[in-house]
């Protein structure tokens, strides 16, 4: 038997697969199809301050292997989220990696600080801070392509976050230099990174000449956008070998709609590995990946998922 | 791929995820009738339920599941009927499968159309081939002791579904056409009051366009029914997860909310619909919505 269990900046997990925020709702929706508990950790669709319709229709767009999204972060609100969805996730075992935002640092800091005072609080193993959503009004204007603002938020909900719960700054791959981004949110206490969230994208519609998305643009995700993962973990794990930036454990998310998908972002530095738009054409996709992933490992003859971890990069083929 | 249907997934209590072998693929008009052998999918459905089936085959780059409303069920076949009209790529590929090509299926999907205690009368009215559900709920109705009349509309004959066939399970049938080349011509609205009045129908189930189904609240609303409508709003996975098929519904508690249509509909009361939304193949949040987006937007 191959060792799945995967290590996040202390946080242990009996394996390395996640759902991907926004893409799983709040667990009742797969729960009909496989038990959520079986994950290493189920990531929850980003809850702000206040709930929020979202945007109006069409919020999608299929696109070659791929979609576009303009949801617009529609949710229940933090209150909700405390106070019924996160028992929920409690009640059935699931190990929660809880993502957030919101309009300032101090509304991220505040919704980190609510989470935690649900009842169901000991069952949030980490906090994603989504830095990184292109669906909100100043679009193009996300945190994550300022390294000072990226910095100023994860700041704000390290200092509302105890000690012991690690913070993962969600990336937006729309920007000039990753490693620089990363830098600042590790300096300012990240404990790691989710990489990517999905890329600015845009249809239109020539029948009405008119752009296809009611939000104009929206969010490129699924395995069109894999390569783009693949490069920016990669990229970031480089710069951890060459200690351009301290070493921290990266979460992968991207494209990944099988096995052989999770091993590629396992390889290029990725610790754990987010499903996201596969669970859309199979709702069991999040455990069908873990299931053929670790098939793999095992016909490959790793020991343990670790052994994989950045094994593409020269610096662990030479060890 | 041949042979039996086999499950994908775990199945819960109330749905499954099967492969289905196509058992049978017929034209019918414009559109392409299907019979595939999808049994646990075919025990738990209910009229008004749907399916969400994957397309293009394992090496596809469409990625979304398309959804059907459920035409048909036998339970003891083991069989599960659509109704497929070919839009684009992924509904063409659809079409194109033939006896013993496998659809990768989920469902039954969204809630039922809800049913009468018995007896009364009821009008269900069906726009293009959004009329596949309702030959299903005429027999359950009927089986309820309600006198069922049901009313199909087009653009054109071709593009009608099920004139025969309402024909064999309705107490009366009427059909309208934009171009008069099958019954009356004009919108089903037209002949909508008139079959209320005579009928004394207490319930009106209606699928097909948002235009008709609003249209149709409005006539039952009018005629002091109620309006059950199914609506065809675009889904990427069917099961709750993406949240692209929102629209704006009333709730209990009668405030607006941007709900998903494939796990609170497909079935709507009508006049719970903010059909003021609606328009010009968009749908906008209502400003007096939960959450809607201030001055600057989402």
């Amino acid at each position: 038997m191959v060792d799945l269990s995967t290590t996040l900046a202390g946080a242990t997990l009996p394996n390395p697969l996640m759902t991907a925020s926004g893409c799983a709702a709040n667990g009742k929706e797969l729960h009909r199809f496989f038990d959520i508990s079986r994950l290493g950790a189920f990531v929850t669709k980003t809850v702000m301050p206040a709930p929020r319709s979202g945007r109006g229709t069409p919020r999608m767009a299929e696109t070659p292997s791929g979609m576009l999204n303009s949801i617009g972060l529609q949710g229940p609100g933090i209150d909700a989220f405390a106070d019924e969805d996160l028992p929920w996730l409690a009640s059935v075992g699931a190990r929660v990696l809880a993502s957030i935002a919101g309009g300032t640092p101090d509304e991220f800091a505040q919704v980190a600080t609510r989470l935690l005072s649900s009842p169901a609080a000991a069952s949030v193993s980490g906090i994603e801070v989504n830095i990184s959503c292109p669906n909100v009004a100043s679009r193009g204007l996300v945190f994550a392509i300022d390294p000072l603002a990226s910095a100023a938020v994860i700041a704000a909900v390290r200092a509302a976050v105890p000690a012991h719960l690690p913070v993962f700054a969600k990336l937006s791959p729309d920007v000039t230099d990753l490693v620089t981004i990363a830098s600042a949110c590790l300096g300012a206490g990240a404990d790691g990174l989710t990489l990517i969230n999905t890329t600015l994208g845009m249809a239109i519609d020539l029948d009405r000449m008119r752009p296809h998305l009611g939000g104009i643009t929206g969010g490129l995700s699924g395995p069109a956008i894999r390569p783009i993962a693949v490069r920016a973990i990669w990229q970031v794990r480089a710069a951890m070998f060459a200690e351009r930036i301290p070493t921290a454990p990266i979460i992968g998310v991207g494209g990944v709609a099988s096995g052989r998908d999770a091993l590629e972002l396992a390889a290029a530095g990725a610790s754990a590995i987010q499903v996201g738009t596969a669970t859309f054409n199979d709702p069991e996709a999040p455990v069908r990946v873990l299931d053929e992933l670790a098939g793999l490992l095992d016909e490959r003859g790793y020991a343990a998922f670790a052994d994989v971890v950045a094994a593409a990069h020269p610096e662990r083929r030479r060890q | 791929m041949s042979g039996a249907a086999y499950p994908v997934g775990v199945s819960a209590r109330d749905v499954a995820h099967e492969r289905a072998p196509v058992r049978s693929s017929e034209p019918a008009g414009a559109y392409q009738h299907l019979v595939v052998a999808a049994p646990a999918i075919a025990a738990l459905a209910r009229p008004g339920q749907f399916v969400a089936a994957t397309v293009g085959g394992a090496t596809s780059g469409m990625l979304l599941r398309r959804s059907f409303s459920i035409h048909a069920v036998d339970p003891d076949a083991g069989t599960v009927e659509v109704v497929v009209a070919a839009h684009a790529a992924g509904t063409t590929w659809i079409t194109e499968r033939r006896i013993d090509d496998v659809l990768d299926l989920v469902g039954p999907l969204g809630q039922a159309f809800p049913l009468p205690d018995g007896g009364g009368a009821a009008v269900l009215v069906g726009g293009g081939y959004g009329s596949a559900p309702l030959f299903w709920l005429a027999q359950v109705l009927r089986q309820r002791g309600v006198h069922v009349e049901i009313v199909l509309g087009a653009a054109s004959a071709d593009r009608l579904f099920g004139v025969a066939l309402a024909a064999e399970v309705a107490d009366a049938v009427d059909v309208t056409t934009d171009d008069g080349s099958a019954g009356t011509r004009g919108w089903v609205s037209d002949v909508l009051p008139e079959v209320l009045a005579r009928s004394g129908a207490t319930d009106v189930y209606a699928c097909g366009p948002m235009a008709m189904l609003r249209a149709v609240t409005e006539a039952a609303s009018a005629a002091g029914a109620a309006a059950h409508v199914a609506v065809e709003e675009a889904m990427a996975c069917g099961v709750g997860v993406c949240m692209t098929c929102v629209m704006p519904v009333i709730g209990a508690d009668g405030r607006t909310r941007m709900v998903r249509a494939c796990l609170d509909g497909p079935v709507f009361d009508g006049d719970r619909v903010r059909w003021d939304a609606f328009g010009d193949g968009l749908c906008r949040v209502p400003d007096d919505a939960v959450g809607a987006p201030q001055a600057g937007g989402h």
